[in-house]
Parts: structure tokens; sequence; C-alpha cells
């Protein structure tokens, strides 16, 4: 059973995020880049069905700047096969449609049973590009997947809504979602760091796929303006020395001054 | 501009998210929208939304709807859409809007806003405000080269108002074609104890390490009970496995706006203060006074969970006794 993986090399969940010269993109100077951390499930998942059969491919997929690349290479680290890289130098920005179409354009002619993405990615935090990417490619989904059985033909996933799980029996091939608590993801070993310098990585073009969303005129959502969130006020602090007095204290300016309670 | 709503009910019962969207939709619209709700056994519930707002409601009511499908509800949401034709549609940005808007995005070939907190139209166009970074940003954004302009919105952010003068809305059946999905949900199992989920809750209260412990929960537990909130945690808790990960506040596990965040022993990772820094109030109970979850709390008490806690439960239940 082969799988995808489509990955998103995003700015480390620590980094501190400052707003760019243009006023629409983050000041990408001294920002770290890793795997979209639920992407990372998803990867996971991929490796253990492998395992699982004793049989099948791991391709990892991804669209961006030439850094994409070293995303592609961590997840060939920790044991995928082989990758494919979507070449979008210079295009800064792509909205989630273009991104879906990019990557489903790229995996075309691919024989895949799974297809692998994060729940969201981090940093736009949109989840639409799994499910967008399940409907340009003909195939159901399944979202927020936090438990996989893998039968035949078919698979039972658990996904995570408020408060509960729906459990989904879905045909292959499908999207799958990954959501926290699905996997725990394996570190690179040393020996797959190595391995992973001969593994090989297609690349592929962003202009010669047709995606029309990478050009702005064309996107069909953009950024117009980026803005760090509003200053809170500052805190009032309450003495501890006397907690009683400190709990009544909380409620009377839960009530009374901010009137929340 | 003409809006169409997407209603989510679960086991007959309308969500209020849906009900804050298409209030949200009659406020930008000046006027009645119509709204689409699918669903077994829900044609009974088509009035409630008039006075949310709806003028029109496509109702989508079979047996093979009883239980949530992608194919089901996207497939009222495309067959209201050909009889409305709308300029905008609106969808609550909860587990079931996350699944139906990236789908019925690609169909009609847009993208969509997700997630967003603020929204207002300008000319023909729908403008948003979204957080990006977990809100460690926020980023104002359009639909660009749409025609069909979609937005998510976050649950617990706009008002679900009541318009006493609203009349009974129209309610319209839609018919669909095959609707019977290759990814079929067979069942819903509850987890834990049905608590209610922190990303639907206007009170949290949340524990972090200076609980010490999965004992320390019970503490905690008092308090969130006084004040009838969700049970929120950070990732520290989570990883060291003191409590399931549907309960994580942050950047990994879910983003928060409620009206009253209560932080209980947690210092305030960045990670974590991008899950709930949006929160209209919060209060923050530590014994670090360096803790930078105190840079972003309303009320802060540098002190001992276990000493402070107790005391305030107690005052929150004597005042709820008044």
């Amino acid at each position: 059973m082969n799988s995808l993986v489509c990955i998103a090399y995003v700015p480390d969940t620590e980094t501190r995020i400052r707003v760019g010269a243009d006023g629409k993109s983050i000041d990408e100077a001294d920002v770290k880049w890793i795997v979209s951390p639920y992407d990372e499930y998803g990867l996971e998942e991929a490796l253990k069905i492998r395992e699982a059969k004793g049989a099948g491919t791991v391709t990892v997929l991804a669209v961006g700047p030439e850094r994409a690349k070293t995303g592609l290479r961590e997840c060939l680290a920790r044991g995928a096969d082989d990758a494919i890289w979507v070449d979008a130098t210079g295009v800064s920005y792509l909205d989630a449609l273009g991104t879906a179409k990019a990557l489903a354009a790229a995996a075309k002619g691919g024989a895949y049973d799974f297809i692998w993405f994060g729940q969201k990615g981090v940093g736009y935090d949109e989840s639409l590009v799994g499910p967008m990417f399940a409907e340009l490619f003909g195939v159901p989904h399944v979202g927020s997947v936090i438990k996989l059985e893998v039968g035949e033909g078919k698979v039972t996933a658990h996904r995570e809504i408020e408060g509960a799980h729906e459990v989904v029996e879905c045909a292959l091939p499908a999207v799958f979602t990954a959501q926290k608590g699905l996997n725990e993801p394996r570190y690179a070993s040393l020996k797959g760091i190595m391995a992973a310098k001969k593994k090989p990585i297609a690349e592929k073009k962003l202009a010669e796929l047709g995606v029309a969303e990478a050009d702005p005129a064309q996107a069909k959502m953009r950024w117009r303006k980026l803005e760090l969130p509003p200053a809170r006020q500052a805190v009032k602090l309450i003495p501890a020395d006397d907690p009683a007095a400190a709990g009544k204290e909380l409620v009377r300016l839960l009530r009374e001054e901010a009137k929340v309670i | 501009m003409k809006f169409l709503v997407f209603i989510e009910q679960r086991e007959g019962k309308i969500r209020k998210a849906s009900l804050e969207a298409l209030s949200l939709a009659r406020k930008l619209s000046g006027g009645p929208v119509a709204a689409v709700l699918p669903g077994k056994g829900v044609t009974a519930l088509a009035a409630e939304l008039g006075k949310y707002g709806a003028g029109t409601v496509y109702v989508a009511d079979r047996d093979d709807l009883a239980l949530y499908s992608n194919k089901g509800y996207v497939g009222a949401l495309d067959a209201a859409t050909k009889k409305c034709s709308p300029d905008a549609v609106l969808i609550a940005a909860t587990s079931m809007g996350k699944d139906v808007a990236p789908r019925y995005a690609a169909r009609n070939d847009v993208s969509a806003m997700a997630d967003v907190m603020e929204l207002r139209v300008e000319g023909d166009r729908l403008v948003a405000w979204r957080p990006v970074y977990s809100g460690k940003a926020r980023v104002e954004v359009d639909c660009g080269a749409a025609k069909l302009q979609i937005a998510t919105t976050r649950p617990n952010v706009f008002a679900a108002e009541v318009d006493a003068a609203a009349g009974e809305p129209a309610v319209e059946t839609l018919e669909l074609g095959d609707v019977a999905p290759r990814a079929k949900v067979l069942r819903v199992e509850t987890s834990e104890s049905k608590e209610l989920d922190v990303s639907e809750a206007d009170v949290i209260v949340s524990g972090g390490r200076g609980i010490k412990g999965p004992e320390g929960w019970p503490v905690i537990r008092d308090l969130q009970q006084a004040l009838g909130a969700a049970l929120g945690a950070s990732r520290a808790v989570v990883d060291a496995g003191w409590i399931d990960h549907q309960h994580q506040v942050g950047q990994t596990g879910k983003v928060v706006s409620p009206t009253l965040y209560v932080a209980c022993g947690i210092s305030g990772a960045i990670q974590h203060l991008a899950g709930m820094g949006t929160s209209k109030v919060i209060v923050a109970i530590n014994k670090d006074p360096e803790a930078p979850i105190f840079k972003v709390a309303t009320y802060g008490v540098v002190g001992d969970i276990f000493q402070i806690i107790p005391e305030f439960a107690k005052a929150v239940r004597a005042a709820k006794a008044e």
C-alpha cells in the first residue's frame, strides 16, 4: 500500500512573528523553518502502514521555495522513500486552492492508497488544503484522524469532533488529515539522515502545472494587511496573602468590572 | 449581497455557532438571508431559524442524513446554492464546518476565508480579519478574484441575536440525488463524560504544570464546575499524559476565544499564549511573578494555586447563590 504525504514547511511554533516590510507578510529574517507538526503525524502513520504491510512506498510532496527541500529531506531521513518538490520560487503567496491544485497536479498519475495531510498547517491555520485536494483528486477524505485501522480495500478511521469521535468507514484511495493523538512521530536516526542524502527528490515547476492562483491577480483568497494583535492592558494584580480575600476579590472584579460572570 | 448560511445540527439540536453565523449574515445583508439545513427530522427546526435571520430555509430532511457525511451535507449545500445563487456563503468553523467548507469551495473553484473573527462588507466584497500563526498575528483578507465568497466563522466570537419582529421563514425541501458516501460515519462515540468542548465554551478553566500531577485535577475541576466551564490544559500536561489531548489549548491544540479564561499554574509558553490570547478576560493564578502568562492576563494572583483556587471556587459559588 502506497502513501503520499503532503507537507507544509512553516515557521517553528516558537517563532516570534514580525510583520514584513510590505505590511502583508511576515518578516522571514531569523525564522527557523520546520515540517508542520500535524504533517509529522501523517508521515508517521504512512511509515507505520508500510512497516505493518511489509510492502509499499511512502512519497513526500511539498510546494514551496528552495527551503521546502530541506523539509522533504527531513522526511526522507525519517524513512520516506522518495520525494517530489514543486518549485514555487518567486511565488511569495499561494492561496489554499492554488496549493491544493499544485499538489494535485504534481500527484497526478501516482498510485497512492493513502494521501496524508496535517489537520492544519500551523501558521496559516486554515485547515483547507487537505479536503480541497481530495475534491480535486476525486477521492473521499476523513479529517482530524486520531486512530486508523487498515482493512482490505477500506479503512476505519476515528475522527475527532467536539467532545466525541466519529467512527468513519472509508474506501481507498482517500485523503486523511492527521490530528495529534494519532501516533508518536519518530526521530530521524543518524543512519536515516545519511541514507536520505541518496534518496531521489523529483522536481516540478509550479509555473508548468497550470495553477491560475499562482498569479496574485487570480488568487481566490489574498492577504491585504498583516498586524500583530493589539497589546493587552497591564495586569491588575490581586494580593494573595489572604487566599479567601483574594478569591472574593477576583469574583468581585469579574462580576462588577469585567461583567463576565 | 445575497447570503446563504450552512446550518449545523447534531442529534436534532442546532449548533449555537451556526446561529451566530446566521445572525451575522442578516446583519451584513440588512435583511433576511437564506439558510440550508441538512439532517434527519430537521424540518421542524426550520422555524427557529427565522428568529435569527433566515428568510428562506432549504431543508434536506432524509434518513440517510441522520449522521454527518461530507457527500450528503455538502450535497445539500450544493442544491441550496443552485436554488438561490448566493454571492456569499457563511459556515461556522466547527469540526463539521471545517469539513464542509473546503470541499464546497474547491468544487466551486474558489478558496475560503477560514476561521474569521471580524467580517464586513465593502461594496460587493467581504473583508475579514482572521488570526494566523495561532493568534500571534492577524491578517485582513478578502476573496480576491473569487465570484463566490466563502467565510467560516469562529465559534463564540459573533453574537447570536434574536429579532423578535422576524416572521416565519419560508421552508423549501431540497431534492438530493445519490448521496451514498464513500466515507461513511458508522457511529459517534462520545468521549469521557460528554464534556463541554473547549472550542465551544464561554468559560474555560485550564491547568498547567503547576497542578503538579494528575492528582491535582480535582482542585481545578472544582473551579471548572463552579464556573460551569470547560476544562483546558497546557501542552506540557498533555504531553506528560496527565490528560487527553482534546483538552489542549495552544498552537498544537485548540485555539480558543472564550469570554473568560482562567489559567491555573500555567506559565504561558508562547504556544499556549497563541492559543488563548484572544480571550476577552484572562485570569492567571501562578506562584511565579515572572511567568509570561501575567503579560496577557487581565487579573492576576501571584500565589499557590492549591490555596487560591478552592477559595476562588467557594466565592464563585457564593456569588452565584445570591
